[in-house]
């Protein structure tokens, strides 16, 4: 069982959920964070203030996957999120301890598992 | 011309009048603003300032265009097509009333002016998100002389239209139908957004767009109220009918919602108002109020069916212009043509009042008014987009229009912004961490 946490641009977030719905990977939480990975600051200028923008709006996803998943769920987001150009974003995996369902109250793969109806 | 002359007390003005016209000019330059407060509502947020400039933008070129050439190609003589050049540069619009009007000249046409402004504002709505600003400064230039000045010669200026007896009290043929279907040219010459059809682009703020709908409504008062140019009947005719149709527009387009969709929606509602006001501009001073509810009421009906039926199409006349503009005012122009009333506007009779010439008048201008529109700004887009690229990059699009136009955001928080001083002026865009 892993987290997958992908932070990405927010105009590819649509792109990513997409990839992410045809891998058959349900089951995602995203916010919108703020960070800086390294590309281009934008330069702005408010009436006289001028200020380098050092961090960039990206959407950041958590989706917990159970081991067979992990690939599917890498590639569809690199699928999703890429432009090529510095700013795409980042994955981690990260390794998950125990996943409970609170409706059901189901653990670990389980859990993570999605429900057919 | 020496002072003393242009100083005296000229004859044939009317105080009341033009004190009336001052406010109803500030009114209407109001509607600029309101409208971009309604499009920056309708738009994503990234684009939002983007949006809202096109319309300052407009303001900004149109009145030096209209001052330059603008006014005076609309109003100077009765040329069949379009006016001289008398007026150019304001030359002789001064205190001295135009003929058939008791107030000065110049507050004539600064009124007009701000029709010239907003008619250009209104247009971008069929562009925003996706067309350069440049591109889009130069084309407000170009169009609000090569389109506007020309269809408002027809209609108010002593063209061909005016003289063979069409009915237009505020604009229905310059203004709304003149902006709606450029904007449908406008939309298919630039082309649609990248996303336009694969995703849902949604309004990011829908209060904007509600208070927009209703400053301009509020402007509107100035804009159908003081196309009378005096406070006499036809300005008080038309002032009350604004009020009376877009209230009768708002309650059908609730019907229509709760039918279509069980519920009343607030962008629907936002809609409805300009809907409203749009077909009561041509006819305000024309039609009893009774028949200006009626309008109203009807003129809901093919402004709703034309945004179903777009949404549908790969065209992306993004904030539907040709809807809630050109299908509304045709719709108002062609409906003086039925209930004109001799009794109450001292003009001209329409078909159901015995008059069927009056409804042919209308259908004239219903034709020719949307051509010219849309086969000169067809022309003149492709020519403007043969010398400079017309639409921003699909990268710069994505980032949004905001940033990589005008180097600003809408919703800027200030994290991790590093103020830049004068004296390190030279390093903006250097990297801070090495990316390969």
């Amino acid at each position: 069982m892993k987290l997958v946490i992908g932070i990405v641009r927010p105009e590819k977030a649509n792109d990513v959920l997409e990839a992410l719905y045809r891998a058959q990977v349900r089951g995602v939480s995203m916010s919108r964070v703020q960070g800086h990975g390294g590309e281009l600051e934008r330069v702005e200028t408010y009436r006289g203030t001028t200020v380098q923008m050092g961090l960039a709006e990206k959407v950041r996803f958590e989706i917990a996957v159970s081991d067979e998943f992990v690939q599917p769920t890498v590639d569809a987001l690199c699928e999703g999120a890429r432009t090529g150009q510095v700013g795409d974003g980042k994955i981690f995996v990260l390794p998950l301890d125990s996943a409970v369902r609170i409706r059901t109250g189901e653990t670990d793969h389980g859990a993570v598992t999605p429900v057919d109806k | 011309m020496n002072p003393p002359t242009l100083l005296a007390a000229v004859s044939g003005i009317d105080t009341g009048d033009t004190a009336w016209m001052l406010i109803a000019t500030a009114l209407v330059l109001m509607m600029t603003p309101a409208l971009g407060l309604f499009y920056a509502g309708l738009v994503r947020s990234k684009n939002t300032l983007n949006t809202f400039m096109m319309c300052v933008g407009a303001i900004a070129v149109a009145m030096v265009t209209w001052a330059l050439v603008g006014y005076s190609l609309a109003f100077d003589g009765n040329g069949s097509l379009i006016g001289g050049l008398g007026y150019a540069g304001l030359h002789g619009v001064d205190f001295t009333p135009r003929e058939g009007t008791t107030i000065p000249q110049l507050v004539f046409m600064a009124f007009q002016a701000t029709f010239c402004i907003i008619t250009v504002a209104l247009v971008s709505g069929a562009v925003v998100e996706r067309m350069r600003f440049g591109a889009f400064l130069v084309f407000a230039a170009l169009w609000s002389v090569c389109v506007y000045a020309v269809l408002a010669h027809w209609a108010f200026g002593g063209g061909w239209l005016q003289a063979n007896g069409t009915l237009d009290f505020a604009g229905g043929v310059p203004v709304e139908m003149g902006s709606g279907f450029s904007a449908l040219a406008a939309a298919l010459v630039v082309g649609a957004r990248k996303d336009y059809g694969r995703q849902a682009l949604l309004p990011h703020n829908a209060v904007y767009v509600l208070l927009g709908a209703g400053l301009l409504w509020f402007g509107w008062f100035g804009f159908n109220g003081g196309s009378g140019f005096s406070t006499g009947n036809p300005s008080v005719l038309a002032f009350t009918n604004t009020l009376l149709t877009p209230a009768c527009t708002l309650v059908v387009w609730f019907a229509l919602d709760l039918f279509r969709g069980r519920k009343v929606t607030a962008i629907g509602a936002a809609t409805a108002i300009v809907v409203g006001c749009v077909a009561i501009t041509p006819a305000g001073g024309f039609i009893s109020p009774g028949w200006a509810m009626l309008l109203g009421a009807l003129a809901a009906l093919p402004s709703y069916a034309i945004i179903v039926w777009r949404t549908r199409t790969r065209v992306d006349e993004t904030l539907d212009v040709l809807a809630a503009h050109g299908t509304a005012g045709f719709f108002g122009i062609l409906f003086i043509g039925f209930f004109a009333q001799l009794s109450w506007n001292g003009v001209s009779d329409g078909l159901f009042y015995g008059n069927a010439a009056q409804l042919g008048d209308q259908a004239l201008a219903a034709l020719a008014g949307p051509t010219y529109a849309f086969l000169a700004t067809f022309v003149l887009l492709k020519l403007i987009g043969a010398v400079t690229p017309l639409r921003a990059s699909e990268h710069d699009e994505a980032l949004g229009m905001d940033v990589v136009q005008h180097g600003e955001e809408a919703y800027v928080t200030g994290e991790g912004a590093i103020l830049v001083f004068p004296e390190d002026g030279g390093t903006a865009g250097v990297p801070v961490a090495d990316p390969g």
